[in-house]
């Protein structure tokens, strides 16, 4: 079994999108453990700067060899960043998912809710690793 | 879900599994674009074992495969294999197979492992009249191909067979590596290469003795994600895609797989006229110039937004670094050069038609 990385400092959901959350603001990602098991990255797809969405709205997709896989905003907000070195460099999500490979960074449209801290998501994932 | 015969091997390699057709397999072990790569340079073992193997044995067997076949296989000889196509009545398909001819009035039948059920079926439901025996055997026989150019060399070292001088689409009996099966020239890849029939029981040991044997010519597992990217840019159709139960082989481009001439078979009549009239459709071979990739289902249309028809499989080609696709699109309205639109979750992103196929098959022949 591998082992995923799954910082403490960072908040979770279901379909393995992390968040930092820093004031108002938050930065959003996939996990380790997504980036793994979508393979190798060769696309994404990223929203414009001034979009909105509602929590678990789809925002985004990255693009496997194999398949196209929509990427969720665990909470409401508008898009205030994208990585824009990522349309350029997808593999970055592969290599650095929680540094380097962000996605968007979005001004937060309430507070945040039903997000995982590390030790709930670990659970998640073994769970889903282990079927 | 089912399991080959070398399930656990797969998990002890790290491969990532998932479901196709019914079965448990792997889909990547170390990285799709690195397979791939590793089939082109050096060799890829595959688990094939989910495809069907049904035997027809028996003094009616090859006037049988005749009437389930469009291709023509009275001219192959005893040793020999050929591509065909089952179709239905009306042309459309049912699965495409690979006809082995092992000895007198003996016959294997490669198939589909997600259609296995229908097609045993569907040979089972015309016997009627024939004198034959079918036997499936896909439980008993494992099935492992090595493709790449260093597959010849490897393979030599593990066998007495004469694999070197095995013809393209040949078929011999060879014991590898201790098992008793056969062993044929012939993949799914775009690349030289054999397939490999053991007994189940015996086929993890093949299997392992394959990859020591090949470790330091650069051989490695290779899962599904890869076989379909190798199959994919020599333009290899694949069922559920390129051909279907609504998609005929002419607008398959697979008009040289129907024989008309060799007398009735099922379909016959409906292909017929198909030919007579020209497909309604076509398979023509896209490259992405605008960003994004075409996915199978994606609407194509005019660059002024008319319909002209859909993609059957597209992808970042690991060979060419281009954004590739195969589309059916209504006949005689696009040739290559043309400009195109692939609407891409609601937008058109610009593509060229461009020639088919994307890669050049490098067999031994």
């Amino acid at each position: 079994m591998a082992d995923y990385k799954t910082p403490q400092d960072l908040l979770y959901v279901k379909s393995h999108e992390w968040l930092k959350v820093e004031g108002d603001t938050a930065t959003v990602g996939i996990s380790d453990y997504a980036q793994h098991a979508l393979g190798d990255i060769v696309f994404v797809e990223l929203p414009d700067v001034g979009a909105s969405f509602g929590a678990g709205d789809a925002f985004g997709v990255v693009e496997s060899v194999k398949a196209a896989s929509d990427i969720y905003l665990p909470v409401a907000g508008e898009v205030i960043a994208i990585n824009e070195a990522l349309l350029d460099t997808p593999e970055t999500v592969n290599s650095d998912p929680y540094e380097n490979g962000w996605l968007v960074k979005i001004k937060l449209a309430g507070e945040p809710a039903g997000l995982l801290d590390a030790a709930a998501y670990e659970k998640v994932v073994a769970e889903e690793a282990s079927k | 879900m089912k399991q080959t015969p070398l399930n656990a091997r797969h998990r002890e390699l790290g491969a990532k599994m998932v479901e196709f057709g019914g079965w448990d397999m792997p889909v990547q072990y170390s990285g799709i674009v690195e397979e791939h790569q590793a089939t082109r340079n050096a060799a890829g073992l595959f688990d094939i074992s989910h495809m069907a193997r049904f035997w027809v044995t028996g003094p009616d067997s090859e006037r049988f495969i005749q009437l389930v076949n469009t291709f023509d296989i009275s001219k192959t000889a005893i040793g020999q294999s050929d591509y065909g196509i089952m179709c239905y009545e009306d042309g459309g398909i049912v699965d495409d197979i690979f006809a082995y001819h092992l000895g007198d009035d003996e016959w294997m039948v490669v198939a589909n492992a997600g259609n296995a059920e229908k097609d045993w079926a569907w040979l089972n439901q015309h016997t009627a009249g024939f004198d034959l025996q079918l036997t499936n055997r896909s439980a008993e026989l494992g099935m492992i191909a090595l493709q790449g150019p260093a597959a010849e060399a490897v393979l030599a070292g593990l066998t007495a067979a004469d694999v070197v001088n095995l013809p393209f689409h040949g078929i011999t009996p060879a014991t590898v590596a201790g098992a008793s099966g056969y062993v044929s020239r012939t993949g799914y890849t775009g690349e030289d290469g054999f397939e490999i029939f053991v007994p189940a029981a015996q086929v993890s040991a093949v299997w392992d003795s394959i990859l020591a044997a090949g470790a330091a010519a650069g051989v490695r597992p290779v899962g599904l994600g890869a076989r379909d990217s190798l199959r994919f840019e020599p333009g290899l159709a694949l069922y559920g895609h390129e051909i279907d139960r609504d998609i005929n082989p002419y607008e398959a481009k697979l008009g040289w797989v129907v024989k008309l001439d060799k007398g009735p078979f099922i379909g016959s009549e409906a292909l017929r006229d198909i030919k007579e009239h020209g497909p309604a459709r076509t398979i023509v071979g896209l490259e992405m110039t605008g960003r994004g990739i075409a996915r199978q289902g994606y609407p194509v249309a005019t660059v002024d937004g008319a319909e002209l028809g859909v993609v059957t499989t597209g992808m970042p080609s690991p060979t060419l670094g281009k954004n590739l696709a195969y589309a059916l699109v209504k006949s005689k309205t696009v040739k290559v050069g043309d400009e195109v639109d692939v609407i891409i979750r609601g937008k058109p992103v610009r593509a060229s038609v461009v020639k088919t196929p994307f890669y050049k098959s490098r067999y031994k022949k």
